[in-house]
């Protein structure tokens, strides 16, 4: 059985279904939720990558370099965030953070 | 001739306008000098204008274009001819003796300045409004005199019945001069034009015309505006049932009584109808309306003058009564008899309004006929002078009043109009009440027991530009009183007889009046006419000179030698009398149904449409929904990260729906 495309895309769905299924499903911990929108930017990545090498075109694979460093970076962000967060309200609960509620 | 006309129409004004703004810099004497300067002038200037007009010189020109709107021309114009001189002069001679009356009336009035520019400003309007050559000018000096009547009768603005009164006189002509714009609009629809000349020439091209107001009912188009001009004119001449405003327009100070609410603004209506013969003579509708009103207000007015206590206001119901004989001249085709009365009445009214004042100004500022009585030995020239002036007013002979209010009650009779019969005798009835209802003032006044000095004290209150002192005898006016009492007496008396004759029966209204071959009243009037002499003597053989005889004989009974039947009378016929006093609950009903239903209305609409309408569901309305919406809307935004971020994945399902569905679709 040879690799197609079609098992690139489905893997990239399904990591991205986990993403999303992370931030839904998850009620306690902001770090979850920033690793499982790294989850779902990685599919991403995955389908950049597949189309790239089937379509033999490389500038999917030099995209996936900067989203991965744009990844990083907010990564390191949100990390900080959450930080400061948790100096201000010793939690990083996410039923807590509700102050924006109208 | 154009220098003239422009100082007639204008002095008054530049009076008026130094009088008004530099009042207090040029002083109370600058303010009578600088009004009777520009008042004398218009005089004079009239007069000159009149001697020219009896040469043949008549004007009828554009003095200044204010706009052009389509074809239709707006401009200020003069029409100078034998009509227009006549009221010029008459005003301005009226407004004259006035304004020198007015130095000795208003001598303690804080309002001096105020009142003399008032009164300038008056004369100017019914200038303007005179000497008019198109309906929009007519229109112009029509609002201005009811303004100037606005302003004068709430001349005392601190009492609260002048400010009722001032009210209720411009609520009242509102209404007749809705109708008279609703005339004026319907002849420029029609005519096309506001011109006078051009409309009274093309008006026998509108006779066959029809207008339909409500559907199914074609009307004349020349007879719907014929009685929408003279809604206004009832309302300015005071006709009923828009006469209400005059007898309370006696809270305004006497001078003005004299010359706005009895001898110049009141007759402008029946000047105005003169003015439109050429359209009225054309409508016998329209005739009928204008005889039967004036006979009606002749005849029921003067019922209310008997019953009267405040001199003023007998002298004021008598107005209307007399008002209401012009109209009844005016619809029998008399338009010179009603001008002519007109004249003889504005000399001989403004001379028992300015002795009334004279009076009131003698009784220390007392104006209820009981408290009177006597006066004769303290007032000696005022005592003459009205007797003059009631003598001429119930229409002795040879008098100025018997030569006008005789051709009346004759036109009257020949008319042919529909109503005419009724207005003959309404005309004839009334006769006899004026002459009543004359005496019995006259009786109370100046003869008889005197009734003053029990009650001074209680008046001084009310009228605190009163500086006479009080407790004294009445004491004859100084001067500038009496002089103006006597100059206006003169004409009184003579007026009638030397005019009667060239200005009824010569060629003096010809062309300006135009009467049609259909109304032949005037015709046979002139044929019966045998000179001012003939008409005298003839008089005692005929029915009003005993009518008016037995009116001041049964005056002189019950005033002065059984002064108990009156209240018997009054007793008797308390019915009568109630509705008398109430003056035919007019008034009452008026405030009733109008004054209520504008109550009612306005509650109506500030309950259910400000309050429930605009307040209730537009504004506080839309407020409640923003704020209802904001509540659902406030449930999305519940603060937590994971729904916020559903519903951004949601959205960007959708947003992808979008725009796949269209893409796989291709």
């Amino acid at each position: 059985m040879t690799l197609t495309l079609a098992h690139y895309l489905v893997l990239g769905a399904i990591l991205f279904a986990i993403g999303v299924l992370g931030i839904f499903m998850n009620r306690r911990n902001v770090i979850i939720v920033l690793m499982a929108i790294e989850l779902m930017l990685l599919a991403v990545n995955m389908n950049f990558v597949a189309f790239s090498h089937f379509l033999g075109d490389a500038a999917g694979q030099i995209f996936v370099f900067f989203i991965l460093t744009v990844a990083a970076a907010e990564a390191a962000i949100g990390l900080a965030i959450l930080v400061t967060l948790f100096r201000n309200l010793e939690s990083i609960e996410i039923g807590e953070l509700e102050s924006l509620k109208g | 001739m154009k220098t003239a006309y422009l100082l007639a129409a204008f002095a008054p004004l530049v009076g008026a306008i130094i009088a008004g703004l530099w009042g207090r810099r040029i002083g109370r004497a600058g303010a009578h000098w600088v009004t009777i300067l520009g008042v004398a002038v218009s005089f004079f200037a009239s007069l000159w204008t009149m001697s020219d007009v009896l040469n043949g010189n008549t004007f009828n020109g554009t003095l200044y274009s204010w706009a052009t709107i389509g074809s239709v021309k707006l401009e200020v114009g003069f029409l100078i001819d034998t009509l227009t001189v006549t009221m010029m002069a008459v005003v301005t001679f009226v407004s004259l003796m006035v304004h020198i009356y007015t130095i000795g009336y208003m001598a303690d009035d804080d309002g001096y300045q105020r009142f003399f520019s008032y009164i300038s400003l008056f004369t100017f309007s019914m200038m303007m409004l005179v000497m008019s050559n198109n309906f929009l000018q007519l229109f112009f000096g029509w609002e201005a005199v009811g303004l100037m009547s606005y302003l004068l009768i709430g001349f005392w603005y601190t009492r609260p019945t002048a400010i009722y009164a001032n009210l209720k006189a411009f609520l009242v002509n509102r209404v007749g001069d809705f109708g008279f714009l609703l005339g004026i609009g319907l002849v420029l629809a029609y005519f096309g034009s506001l011109d006078y000349a051009t409309v009274f020439k093309t008006a026998p091209e509108v006779v066959g015309k029809t207008i339909e107001i409500m559907p199914g009912a074609p009307w004349a188009v020349l007879s719907v505006a014929c009685i929408c001009l003279f809604i206004g004119a009832m309302g300015k001449s005071a006709q009923f049932p828009l006469h209400v405003w005059l007898p309370d327009s006696m809270e305004g100070p006497t001078p003005i009584s004299a010359l706005i609410h009895a001898a110049t603004m009141v007759t402008a209506g029946i000047f105005m109808v003169a003015r439109m013969s050429p359209l009225f003579e054309l409508s016998d509708a329209a005739l009928g309306f204008v005889i039967v009103i004036g006979a009606i207000t002749a005849l029921f007015m003067g019922f209310l003058g008997v019953v009267q206590h405040d001199i003023k206001r007998v002298v004021a119901y008598s107005t209307l009564s007399q008002l209401g004989y012009m109209t009844v001249a005016l619809g029998s085709s008399a338009y010179g008899v009603a001008i002519f009365h007109l004249m003889t009445h504005a000399f001989f009214k403004a001379l028992l309004f300015l002795a009334a004042g004279s009076v009131i100004i003698g009784m220390h500022h007392e104006q209820d006929m009981r408290k009177m009585g006597g006066l004769r030995k303290y007032m000696p020239i005022t005592w003459i002078t009205s007797l003059i002036g009631s003598l001429a007013l119930i229409g002795t002979p040879f008098f100025s009043g018997f030569y006008s209010k005789d051709m009346i009650i004759e036109a009257a009779g020949l008319a042919n109009v529909p109503g005419a019969g009724f207005a003959h005798f309404a005309v004839m009835a009334s006769v006899f009440v004026t002459a009543f209802y004359s005496f019995r003032m006259y009786f109370l006044v100046f003869h008889g027991k005197e009734r003053f000095g029990h009650d001074e004290h209680g008046h001084g209150a009310a009228h605190g530009h009163d500086d006479h002192g009080h407790g004294g005898k009445p004491h004859e006016t100084p001067a500038v009183v009496t002089v103006p009492l006597i100059l206006l007496a003169i004409p009184s008396v003579l007026i009638g007889l030397y005019t009667v004759a060239p200005m009824l029966f010569g060629d003096y209204f010809k062309d300006v009046i135009i009467v049609g071959a259909n109304h032949p009243a005037m015709a046979e009037l002139a044929e019966e006419f045998h000179g001012w002499v003939a008409l005298g003597l003839h008089s005692v053989q005929t029915l009003p000179f005993w009518l008016a005889l037995a009116g001041v004989a049964s005056a002189y009974y019950c005033y002065l030698v059984n002064p108990k039947v009156p209240e018997t009378l009054a007793r008797v016929f308390s019915g009568v009398y109630r509705i008398l006093i109430n003056k035919y609950y007019l008034d009452r009903f008026n405030e009733i149904v109008f004054a209520g239903g504008a109550r009612l209305i306005g509650k109506g609409l500030w309950k259910g449409g400000d309050q429930g309408l605009i307040d209730g569901i537009a504004i506080n309305g839309s407020a409640r929904l923003v704020g209802w919406f904001s509540g659902v809307l406030r449930l999305v935004q519940n603060g937590r990260i994971n729904s916020y971020a559903i519903s951004m994945i949601v959205g960007v399902g959708l947003l992808m729906l979008f725009v796949l569905i269209p893409l796989m679709q291709r």
